[in-house]
């Protein structure tokens, strides 16, 4: 703060620092300005502070052993939501199956081969498009491509391939950022070995990489799991309530049953809603809070 | 370790092509392929909504009606109509409520976390941030629809408290912590030799964020704001839950609307494959695909041209 030497003047010892009147007029403009921005930050946080309490009290009762390992029943008026669970965990799978070797791949194709020419910038353009792209789109999509084109029809394998597409770009640039930051020295000592630039890769800068390539997926399973409209058309059904045997049947999923018992079916208690809620916002915050923790964890260990 | 893997090659023979040789060259295949993928895939969705599409915009596509009409009949058996521009206010009114809701403070609170705060509580704001977004849409659809709703008929005593307020809201804390988070980006990338060049010839904080630090990181703002419009117009559940879906073009905030989004998640189930509305709603899709392309497309523009200078 290069006004606060002033300060010292201000008991009227040395006038020489004194403040002057526009040392304190600063002063109070720069007070104004940090209260209002933080006052802005407050504003922005604290509705979402009290609707996870309002989530929290209001469907807390509802969770229980039996509600979380039953099945819907009374036409899902009652009952519980293993079957959602369930098919949230297949979707999930499937969907990391297919986007994680692929955005690995990517992403050391970008961060390790790539030359800097129109190819490369294509390649970026078209992920941060790819980011951008509306879910209800993606959904279009999986619907002509994979439910359609594909033959898949309505399954988990045409709604996981729908999410994978989607978390696609979230993937690759985890894992770009996580190679780039394994120092080039490492990479030019082991070319000096004489080993290949697979080699290299697989022996020195994948084991480097791989917890901040596991942050990135974990941040794609939460994003998998809390997906709607991707899946609406391609594999969630509306109410299925067996469990999925094969990647060909259709399944309930948690964020499909949320929408459903809140919108599409009458005299769902509220009691089930926010619990649904609940238990949806808890895994997703839970498997966002675990890639945090690991990433400043990382940052605190890191060796270089 | 390494060196076990590496097979020595015989001294002279500098050319070797053994197996490691051909493994090398196809993982960099291989890689590749994952590489153009995110162009396949662009190029691909590109394809197949347009290609579901193209045969509404070839067949019964008016286009004055398309982009001049409030009336979004398609189910009708005699007359079916194809009038976008209801849903089109529909979306405009839901996503510009949302962004003069969330604009102010997801800058505002850019410059804090970025500027402002320090040490502990920047890192926890940021962490905090970062949860906000991870909100899956569809709980935020249901929070508008079970706690906002009872909660705007309170308020202003009107009969229906879903409609533009209520979705504008919702979509506005949902947009805010990605603009923050890219803004606190674009903020950070402003070198510290600029504000410590600034402090230097005794400027106060505050003006080294307002005469330095934002018009630096002018561009990024830019981009950011422009990236909350893309993800407030291609949102879909929390719209289709607290939006109302009527389609009008609203004069009010109260007034209920229908996205375009909202559109395509509530009739695609119920459009047969390959008729008429199927296919419209596939154009819809490609209005969609097409404008957030363009929105993305300006965000990165100014964010190169940002870094250029």
């Amino acid at each position: 703060m290069t006004y606060s030497e002033g300060d010292v003047g201000v008991s009227g010892q040395s006038l020489m620092f004194a403040a002057t009147p526009l040392n304190t007029r600063n002063r109070r403009i720069q007070w104004l300005f940090r209260a209002l921005f933080g006052l802005m930050t407050l504003i922005l946080v604290v509705p979402v502070g009290i609707i996870f309490g309002v989530l929290l009290v209001r469907g807390g009762p509802a969770i229980s052993f039996e509600f979380l390992f039953s099945y819907p029943s009374d036409g899902m008026t009652a009952g519980g939501i293993w079957p959602a669970l369930v098919g949230t965990m297949w979707l999930v799978a499937v969907s990391l199956i297919a986007s994680v070797p692929v955005g690995v791949a990517a992403a050391i194709y970008l961060s390790e081969y790539a030359p800097d020419n129109w190819l490369t910038r294509g390649i970026n353009l078209a992920i941060i498009n790819l980011a951008g792209v509306p879910s209800i789109v993606h959904a279009l999509f999986g619907v002509g491509a994979f439910v359609i084109f594909a033959g898949f029809g309505t399954s988990i394998l045409a709604a996981s391939l729908t999410l994978a597409v989607m978390t696609l770009p979230l993937i690759i640039v985890a894992t770009r950022e996580s190679l780039q930051a394994v120092p080039m020295a490492f990479r030019e000592a082991c070319w000096n070995m004489g080993a290949t630039r697979w080699q290299t890769i697989r022996t020195v800068v994948l084991p480097n990489a791989i917890s901040g390539i596991l942050t990135g997926v974990i941040l794609s399973v939460s994003r998998t799991a809390g997906e709607t409209a991707p899946i609406m058309f391609t594999g969630a059904a509306f109410f299925f309530p067996f469990l999925p045997t094969s990647v060909f049947d259709q399944t309930m999923a948690m964020a499909m049953h949320l929408f459903v018992i809140s919108t599409a079916v009458p005299g769902v208690p509220d009691e089930l809603k926010y619990g649904t809620a609940l238990t949806l916002i808890t895994l997703v915050l839970l498997m966002n809070a675990a890639s945090i923790w690991f990433r400043s964890y990382l940052r605190g260990k890191k060796k270089w | 370790m390494l060196a076990k893997r590496v097979k020595p090659s015989a001294p002279m023979d500098l050319d070797h092509r053994g197996r490691d040789w051909y493994v090398d060259k196809a993982v960099t295949f291989l890689v590749f392929m994952g590489g153009i993928s995110a162009i396949i895939f662009i190029i691909g969705i590109f394809i197949f909504i347009t290609k579901e599409g193209v045969g509404f915009i070839a067949g019964p596509l008016n286009v004055r009606e398309f982009l001049g009409s409030v009336t979004w009949r398609p189910t009708s058996a005699q007359n079916p109509m194809y009038g976008v521009l209801g849903l089109i206010a529909g979306t405009a009114s839901v996503t510009g409520l949302a962004m003069v809701v969330s604009v102010p403070f997801s800058l505002g609170a850019a410059i804090f976390i970025g500027e402002f705060a320090t040490g502990r509580l920047r890192e926890s704001l940021k962490v905090l941030v970062e949860l906000l977004a991870a909100i899956p849409s569809v709980v935020w659809g249901f929070i508008g629809l079970s706690i906002m709703n009872p909660l705007i008929i309170d308020m202003f005593d009107v009969p229906v408290g879903i409609g533009v307020l209520n979705s504008g809201i919702i979509l506005g804390l949902m947009a805010a912590p990605i603009m923050t988070t890219i803004a606190e980006d674009a903020l950070r990338a402003v070198p510290d030799t600029y504000r410590e060049a600034a402090e230097a010839m005794g400027a106060t904080k505050w003006q080294v964020i307002f005469r330095v630090v934002l018009p630096a990181g002018k561009n990024g703002l830019v981009a950011a704001v422009l990236l909350g419009v893309g993800r407030g117009f291609g949102e879909t559940m929390a719209v289709l839950m607290a939006s109302g879906n009527a389609i009008q073009i609203p004069t009010s905030p109260f007034d209920s609307v229908r996205a375009i989004t909202a559109t395509i998640a509530a009739e695609l189930g119920d459009a047969p494959v390959g008729s008429d509305h199927y296919r419209a709603l596939f154009t819809l899709g490609i209005l969609l695909f097409v404008v957030t392309f363009i929105i993305n497309l300006t965000a990165d523009l100014v964010v190169k041209g940002a870094r250029r200078t």
